[in-house]
């Protein structure tokens, strides 16, 4: 009984989250400086992109008619021969230009660029804009959603941490954490790592939360899209890579530059192709989770910019359903993509610090020749 | 592929490259590091606990089968301990038979003797006060076969008749 009204609850939730999302759009976010709706094929199209870039506002609703956003700037950190801190509320939306020391700055697809007085932007060969870019240390949408998300986990298990001292058994919301901690522990870290997988729980579990809640997040009408940026998961492979290589012990070492058991042409053969195995691994947890997160999203955009296109009773109701069940995979894929990547970090460092006692020619010996 | 490397934002990674580093030191000092030494804890009491209960179970069972023994050892040893008080009454009421047996027929004997020795005693009494009875009759006789004159010459009448002269 109860868990049916818990299945209610949560197919409630994902109704109302699809709808607010299919009413954003027609209501229309932000588009530097652009026009009132969004309804055919290249501005939604548009609107995809922008949803799927970093933003330096945070804005949860726009209005259309009046062109009023519903939302609050964000601070913008350049560095520009010294650091240049001011509001992106300057920016209103790409409208106007920031003066800074005489220098211009437009916010041009979520970019910011130097231009003249009068904002001009140049297109290279390439078909993007040419002009000069700043290094942006800017606190945008998806750093903040970052350290919100930081900051919760830091409650969190903070409050998990402190429940054990009152009691061996934690109550409340800790019973939810428990388990998932337990899961990373058990069937992620333990089984792959070895012996010495407590050093690297505290890492894969971190890990895990992290690109979990945002995936969910993810979910949410926010339009938040923060482990759907490949600087993010470029990041978090490249932790993974660092924690790799640092852990790896003389096996492991020996296995990429000299592999044992293997005539010495082959040696030569092999080195090569394990220094790149060396990077193609982070390179494709980095790919992987972007890839994953960004496609979710592009599909279930597109599918409610359908509804927008079609505008008629039959094709609104079957994009509709069809959303809501994408958007079921897309929460078992939000915790599967999470999964994946730590448990491939731990695969990753299992394999760095494991004791190779196979492969040795002497073993080999005892195996007949056919 | 070019609008990924045009839209790459180094901000947002360095952003998430600090985020990310203070946020598995800051966890793991203060969330993850009692977390797993409370559920290692937990785990570790729970495996002492279920062994210990398995040590008392089996404590237990030793404690039964010690007090199964002793159980059937007091059987025995009360089995043996009746069976000996039974032996030793059997052979005390024997005895005590024989020994009234004996006092009886010694007191049978005393009694015969004693009999005897009255009887004896008695037999030569009434020998005697028969002689006396007698010597008295014949007094009394004799004083009256010789209270007159002629009787006493008949008597020696007769009495010399009877010695014949030889």
């Amino acid at each position: 009984m109860q868990k049916e009204n818990v299945a209610k609850f949560l197919l409630a939730c994902l109704l109302m989250f699809v709808s607010v999302n299919s009413q954003a759009f027609t209501a229309k976010e932000p588009q530097e400086g652009g026009d009132a709706k969004v309804n055919t094929e290249e501005e939604i199209g548009e609107y995809i992109d922008h949803h799927l870039a970093d933003s330096h506002y945070v804005n949860f609703f726009s209005d259309g008619e009046t062109g009023a956003h519903y939302g609050f700037p964000l601070p913008v950190i350049i560095w520009d021969d010294g650091l240049r801190v001011f509001s992106s509320g300057g920016f209103h939306h790409g409208e106007d230009l920031v003066e800074i020391d005489g220098q211009h700055y437009r916010l041009y697809h979520s970019k910011i660029y130097k231009t003249d007085a009068e904002g001009t932007i140049t297109y290279g060969e390439n078909g993007f804009p040419s002009n000069e870019r700043p290094l942006d240390f800017s606190i945008t949408k998806n750093v903040l959603y970052m350290l919100l998300v930081s900051l919760l986990m830091l409650v969190m298990f903070r409050a998990l941490a402190q429940s054990y001292k009152k009691r061996p058994i934690p109550k409340k919301f800790g019973r939810v954490l428990e388990p998932l901690v337990l899961y990373v522990r058990d069937e992620i870290a333990k089984p792959n790592i070895g012996k010495n997988y407590r050093k690297y729980t505290g890492f894969l579990l971190t890990v895990f939360f992290f690109i979990w809640i945002l995936n969910l997040l993810g979910m949410t009408p926010l339009g938040v899209n923060v482990t759907g940026n490949i600087a993010v998961t470029m990041a978090l492979a490249l932790v993974t890579f660092f924690i790799v290589q640092f852990s790896g012990n003389k096996d492991y070492w020996k296995h990429i530059f000299w592999m044992p058991g293997v005539p010495w042409p082959m040696k030569i053969i092999l080195a090569p192709i394990e220094v790149l195995g060396m990077f193609t691994k982070p390179f494709a947890l980095m790919i992987r989770l972007f890839a994953n997160i960004t496609a979710g999203h592009v599909i279930i955009m597109t599918l409610l910019g359908f509804i927008v296109i079609f505008q008629n009773w039959i094709a609104g109701p079957a994009f509709f359903g069809f959303t809501i069940f994408i958007a079921i995979i897309e929460l078992l894929v939000a915790f599967l993509q999470a999964y994946i990547f730590t448990l491939l970090s731990a695969l990753y460092i299992g394999m760095a610090v494991e004791e190779h006692d196979d492969h040795h020619p002497a073993d080999n010996e005892d195996i007949p020749v056919l | 592929m070019e609008k990924l490397v045009n839209d790459f934002s180094f901000g947002l990674f360095f952003w998430q490259i600090i985020i990310l580093v203070t946020l598995v030191i800051l966890l793991a000092k203060f969330a993850w590091k009692p977390i797993l030494d409370a559920l290692n804890e937990r785990e570790q009491g729970i495996q002492n606990a279920l062994e210990s209960a398995e040590n008392a179970r089996k404590e237990m069972q030793n404690l039964q089968a010690d007090n199964e023994k002793l159980l059937q050892e007091a059987r025995v040893e009360r089995d043996n301990m009746i069976k000996e008080a039974r032996q030793i009454k059997d052979k005390m009421i024997a005895e005590a038979k024989e020994d009234a047996q004996r006092e009886g027929e010694k007191m049978i004997q005393q009694a015969k003797t004693t009999i005897q020795t009255e009887k004896n005693a008695a037999l030569a009494d009434i020998k005697n006060q028969v002689a006396t009875l007698s010597v008295q009759i014949a007094e009394k006789v004799i004083r009256e076969e010789l209270s007159t004159k002629a009787k006493q010459e008949r008597l020696v009448e007769d009495m010399l008749n009877d010695v014949t002269l030889n």
